[in-house]
C-alpha cells in the first residue's frame, strides 16, 4: 500500500478574474521510502498540489473542488484543523524554496528547529534542544554546538537549507514534501543538499515528493517522476522511462528544450515545436502534438555547425579588453569613522581581472552568488565605480563614469537585466520605453520615424507593433524579456551585457529568449558578454568563457576547453555539481 | 555597540546645533525684540535692559555667547518675559508634562497595540473594519474636541474626576487619555500594518507547516518583527507626548511645558524659546536613540555597531 495517495484532487482559485484550475484532477501515490519528482513549468500547480495536501492554502480564495488525499490510512482533506495540524510537522514535514525567508529571522536557529517536538511531543525543552542538535549535527551543519544559537543571518544559504531540512526531520516524520529546495542555491551547494537528501532516504527510510522546475535536479534525486502542465499531469512513470521516452509531446518538448552540455544544436527546439493546443467546439482545449516535428528537429540538426564553435576570430577583431581591473565598496564608518579617519573595511566584489571580448563572439561570465559577476559586469559598462584598472574599447580607453565623453560609448554598449518585471518602467508604454534612449543619443529626426524604428524593433524580437501603447504589466514574463531586448537594441549598440536575463524563466521561455539572442547576434554582428549562474546555458551560448570566483577569474578560454579539460580545480568542481540527466 | 552610541552621541550633538542655529535664526528674523512693546519704559531703561541681556552686542556674537554659557556654565539664559532663568521653568513644569506623557504613551501602548494585533488577526471581518474605523477617528478628532467632551460626559458624571485641574493622583487619567488618543489610532495602525507584512512572509507558513497552533505563530514568530514600525514611530512620539501639549494642558488646566511653548513665542522670549528648543531636541534624539536601541533588540539583523569589523 502506498504510503500518500493522491486522487483526482482539484484546487481551484476563485477571484473576481474568473476561476484559475490551479491543480486539475491530479492522481499519484508514493510508496515508503520512495523519492518523486513532481515536475513542472511556474503556473503548472506542483506547489498548489504540496499546499493544497497539507491545508496550507489560504481559503478562500483557494477552495478543494474534489478528490482525495489519503495518507496512510486517512483521508486528509475533511480533517478537522486540530488534527490535521497533528500530523503536519510530526508525520508529514515540508522544506521550502528559499531558506532565508522561511526561516524566521527574529528567532534563533535551534529554537525554530526545536519547535515541531515541542508542538507535538511531550518533551522538555532540555531534550528538544538537545534532539535538535542532534539532527542539526547530522545533516552537516558544521560546528553545530557554538552556532545552533545563531540567528538564520548567520548562516550561509546552504547552511540555512540544511537547518531547514533538519527542522523538517526532527520529527522522524515519514513523509517530507520537498518544495523547490534547492532553487535559490548554487549549484555545489545544490549537489551537497540533493546528495543529503539520498543519504537520509537511504538512513532513515523516509518518502519524498520533490518538486522543482529543474529537469537535470530530478533525474538526479528521484525514482519516479510526475510531470505537471496547466494544473494536470501529463506524464508519469519511472525516472529511466520517462527521460528517455517521453510519451506526450510537452514532456518531449521540455526534454530537447533545454540546453544540456551535449545540446548540439545552434537553435534549440521549443516546447511549441512539439505542442499544440487545439480548442474543441465545446470550448475545451485539447493538447497533440505537433504534425511537423520530426522535420523541425531535422531542420535544427543540419544548422549545427562542423567545428562546434563558430568562425574563428584573429586578435585584431579585439572589440573590448579589461585589464587588472578593481571594484572595491565600502561600508560607511559613521561620523566617527569620518573624524577619526578609520579606513571603513572594504568588500573586494571584483579583484584584479583581465579579459578580452571579441568581435561577435560571446564571453560567456559563470561563477556563484556573490562571486562578483554582477559587478564586474555594470563595472565594464562603467555603471558602478571603479577603484581601479583599466578598460579599452576598441582600444580606446573608456572614459570615467559621469564624463560627458563617456556618452557616444553608452549608444555602443547595452544591457539585458536579469528581471523584466522589476526593469521596466511600469508607467511608461513600451514606445516610450523604446523611444528614450533614442531621444538621449539623438536617434532618429522625427517621432514618426522613432515610432517606426521601434516598430520595427518589436517584430524584430518577435512581438507586433500593436504593442507599441501597452504598459509592461500586459505581457507575460518571456515577452517582457523581448521587451528588454528590444529597448537594449533600439540605440544600435556593438555590445550587449546579458545579466543572468534568461534566469528567471521556465526554460521553455529560456529556449526562446536564448534564440531569439542567438538570431540577433548571426544578424547584427552582435558581441554578448552572457553573466550566468548556470553552466549548461552558459555551454549553449558562449564561445569564450571565463569562470570566476571570489572577483577573481579561475579560468578563461575557449568553451570547448573549460568544459572539455577544466584547468582549475573549482571550474571542475561547478561542473561536477551540475545534475545531468544521462541514461 | 560603544562605537555605535558614540556615533550616535556625535551625530546628536550636530542635530543640536544645527537645532540651535535655526531657531535662533528664526527668532532674529521676527519683527522686533523682546521688549520693543514694553509701554511707559524710557529709553534709557530700555537700553539697560537690553545691555543686561546682552541684546546690544552684534547677532554674531549673540550666536555663540548662548551655547558657551550653555557649555560652560550650564545656563540656559534668563526669561525675558518671566524674568526667571529658563532651566527653572522647565525644571518647574517638565515633571508634570513628563507624567502626563507617560501615562498618555501607556494609554497609547496599552490601547492601539492589542487592537492592532486583533485587527491584523481578524483581517477584513467586520472586527477589523470597526477596529480600523475607531483609530481614523481616533486621528482625525483633534483633542480640543475630545477633551472638553469627556469634561462634559465624564468628569461632571464620575466622583473623583476633575473637570480641571492638578494636584490629585487621578487628574492625570483624563488629559493623558485625550493626550494618548491619537498615538493609539496611530499604533493601531501600524501594528496592523507590521504584523499584516510579517503574516504575509515565507517563515509564518513554514511555522504554519510545523503544525504550531496559530495563536502561538502569531505570538511567537509575527509580533517581534510585526512591531518594529510601531517601535519607530514610538520613538519621536514619545518625545512628543512627555514635552507636553499646549492644547490639553490648557484644557485641564495642567502646569505643564506644553503652555512655555506658545508664550515664548508670542512674547519674543528669545531665550525661553532657545532654552525650550534644545530640550525637545534633546529629548528627540534620545528617545530616537531607544528606539533603535529596541529595534536592534527586536530585530537580530539589524547591527547597532555603526560599521561593520
Amino acid at each position: 500500500m502506498s504510503l500518500l495517495e493522491l486522487k483526482n484532487l482539484k484546487t481551484y482559485f476563485h477571484t473576481r478574474a474568473g476561476t484559475t484550475r490551479a491543480v486539475d484532477d491530479v492522481s499519484f501515490s508514493i510508496g515508503q521510502g520512495e523519492i518523486v519528482g513532481v515536475v513542472g513549468e511556474s503556473g503548472s500547480g506542483k506547489s498548489v498540489t504540496c499546499h493544497t495536501m497539507l491545508g496550507l492554502l489560504p481559503q478562500p480564495p483557494a477552495k478543494v473542488e474534489g478528490g482525495s488525499v489519503v495518507f496512510d490510512g486517512e483521508e486528509l482533506l475533511h480533517l478537522a484543523q486540530p488534527l490535521l495540524r497533528a500530523i503536519r510537522g510530526k508525520r508529514i514535514s515540508m522544506i521550502f524554496q528559499d531558506p532565508m525567508s522561511c526561516l524566521n529571522p527574529y528567532l534563533r536557529v535551534l529554537d525554530q528547529v526545536a519547535e515541531p517536538i515541542l508542538a507535538h511531543e511531550n518533551a522538555s525543552r532540555e531534550e528538544a534542544e538537545e534532539r535538535a542538535l542532534a539532527m542539526m549535527k547530522k545533516v552537516g551543519i558544521r560546528d553545530a554546538e557554538q552556532r545552533a544559537r545563531s540567528f538564520p543571518h548567520e548562516f550561509s544559504g546552504g547552511m540555512r537549507q540544511r537547518a531547514m531540512i533538519a527542522m523538517a526531520l526532527v520529527t522522524n516524520p515519514d513523509l517530507l514534501l520537498a518544495d523547490e529546495p534547492t532553487t535559490a542555491l548554487d549549484v555545489t551547494v545544490q549537489a551537497r543538499i540533493l546528495k543529503l537528501l539520498r543519504d537520509l532516504r537511504e538512513e532513515l527510510g523516509i518518502a519524498v515528493l520533490f518538486v522543482t522546475h529543474d529537469l537535470g535536479v530530478v533525474a538526479d534525486v528521484a525514482d519516479r517522476v510526475v510531470v505537471m502542465y496547466q494544473g494536470k499531469v501529463v506524464e508519469q512513470g519511472a525516472i529511466r522511462d520517462v527521460f528517455s521516452n517521453p510519451s506526450h509531446p510537452y514532456v518531449k518538448g521540455l526534454l530537447a528544450c533545454r540546453p544540456t552540455f551535449d545540446t548540439k544544436y545552434r537553435i534549440l527546439p521549443t516546447v511549441e515545436d512539439f505542442l499544440e493546443t487545439k480548442t474543441e467546439p465545446d470550448g475545451t482545449t485539447r493538447l497533440e502534438e505537433r504534425t511537423g516535428m520530426k522535420d523541425r528537429l531535422a531542420e535544427l540538426e543540419k544548422a549545427i555547425p562542423e567545428d562546434g564553435n563558430g568562425e574563428g576570430s584573429s586578435p585584431s577583431d579585439l572589440l573590448l579588453s579589461v585589464e587588472d581591473l578593481r571594484v572595491h565598496f565600502n561600508s560607511g564608518g559613521g561620523v566617527l569613522g569620518g573624524l577619526l579617519g578609520s579606513a571603513p573595511p572594504t568588500v573586494k566584489a571584483v579583484d584584479g581581472v583581465d579579459l578580452t571580448l571579441l568581435k561577435g563572439r560571446t564571453l560567456g561570465l559563470v561563477g556563484e552568488s556573490g562571486c562578483g559577476k554582477t559587478t564586474l559586469g555594470r563595472a565594464i559598462l562603467r555603471l558602478v565605480q571603479t577603484t581601479s584598472g583599466s578598460i579599452r574599447y576598441e582600444g580606446e580607453e573608456l572614459p570615467a563614469q559621469g564624463s560627458p565623453e563617456l556618452l557616444p560609448f553608452r549608444k555602443r554598449m547595452q544591457i539585458i537585466f536579469q528581471d523584466p518585471y522589476a526593469s521596466l518602467n511600469p508607467r511608461l508604454t513600451i514606445e516610450q520605453a523604446l523611444v528614450e534612449p533614442m531621444l538621449v543619443h539623438g536617434i532618429g529626426s522625427s517621432q514618426s520615424e522613432r515610432r517606426e524604428r521601434v516598430a520595427s524593433l518589436l517584430e524584430e524580437v518577435g512581438l507586433s507593433s500593436d504593442h507599441l501603447l501597452r504598459y509592461p504589466h500586459e505581457f507575460s514574463g518571456g515577452q517582457r524579456q523581448r521587451i528588454c531586448v528590444a529597448r537594449a537594441l533600439a540605440v544600435e549598440p556593438d555590445f550587449i551585457v546579458c545579466d543572468e536575463c534568461v534566469s528567471a524563466m521556465d526554460v521553455s521561455i529560456q529556449a526562446q529568449v536564448l534564440n531569439l539572442l542567438r538570431e540577433l547576434q548571426d544578424k547584427r554582428g552582435l558581441t554578448y558578454l552572457f553573466i550566468s549562474h548556470d553552466l549548461s546555458v552558459v555551454k549553449f551560448t558562449s564561445d569564450e568563457i571565463a569562470v570566476m570566483k571570489e572577483g577573481r577569474i579561475e579560468e578563461f578560454g575557449p568553451a570547448g576547453q573549460i568544459y572539455g579539460n577544466p584547468q582549475s580545480e573549482y571550474t571542475r568542481e561547478l561542473l561536477e555539481a551540475v545534475p545531468r540527466a544521462e541514461f | 555597540m560603544i562605537r555605535f552610541l558614540l556615533n550616535r552621541l556625535l551625530q546628536g550633538i550636530l542635530v543640536l546645533f544645527a537645532l540651535y542655529t535655526i531657531t535662533f535664526l528664526l527668532a532674529k528674523a521676527m519683527p522686533g525684540e523682546p521688549f520693543t512693546s514694553e509701554k511707559n519704559v524710557s529709553a534709557e531703561t530700555k537700553a539697560n535692559i537690553r545691555k543686561l541681556y546682552g541684546l546690544d552686542r552684534p547677532i554674531l556674537e549673540q550666536y555663540f555667547i548662548y551655547p558657551k554659557n550653555v557649555l560652560l556654565e550650564g545656563s540656559f539664559g534668563v526669561s525675558t518675559s518671566k524674568g526667571r532663568p529658563v532651566a527653572d521653568i522647565i525644571a518647574q513644569s517638565f515633571p508634570n508634562s513628563l507624567l502626563l506623557g507617560l501615562c498618555a504613551l501607556g494609554f497609547a501602548i496599552g490601547i492601539g497595540v492589542p487592537i492592532g494585533i486583533l485587527s491584523a488577526v481578524r483581517r477584513n471581518s467586520w472586527l477589523d473594519w470597526l477596529c480600523m474605523a475607531i483609530a481614523m477617528i481616533g486621528i482625525c478628532v483633534p483633542s480640543f474636541t475630545i477633551g472638553p467632551l469627556l469634561q462634559i460626559h465624564v468628569a461632571a458624571h464620575v466622583p473623583g474626576l476633575k473637570v480641571a485641574g492638578w494636584g490629585n493622583p487621578q487628574d492625570v487619567l483624563l488629559p493623558a487619555f485625550t493626550l494618548g488618543l491619537v498615538s493609539a489610532a496611530y499604533l493601531a495602525r501600524l501594528t496592523r500594518g507590521g504584523i499584516l507584512e510579517v503574516l504575509s512572509q515565507d517563515f509564518v507558513r513554514t511555522a504554519h507547516a510545523k503544525g504550531i497552533a496559530p495563536i502561538t505563530v502569531i505570538l511567537k514568530h509575527t509580533l517581534r518583527g510585526g512591531l518594529l514600525p510601531a517601535v519607530a514611530y514610538l520613538g519621536p512620539a514619545f518625545a512628543a507626548l512627555i514635552s507636553g501639549s499646549f492644547i490639553v494642558e490648557t484644557i485641564f488646566q495642567v502646569p505643564g511645558m506644553g503652555q512655555h511653548f506658545v508664550n515664548a513665542a508670542t512674547t519674543r522670549d528669545e531665550f525661553l524659546l532657545l532654552g525650550l528648543s534644545l530640550f525637545f531636541g534633546f529629548l528627540i534624539v534620545v528617545m530616537n536613540l531607544l528606539a533603535d536601541l529596541l529595534t536592534g533588540l527586536l530585530d537580530p539583523r539589524v547591527r547597532l555597531e555603526g560599521n561593520k569589523d
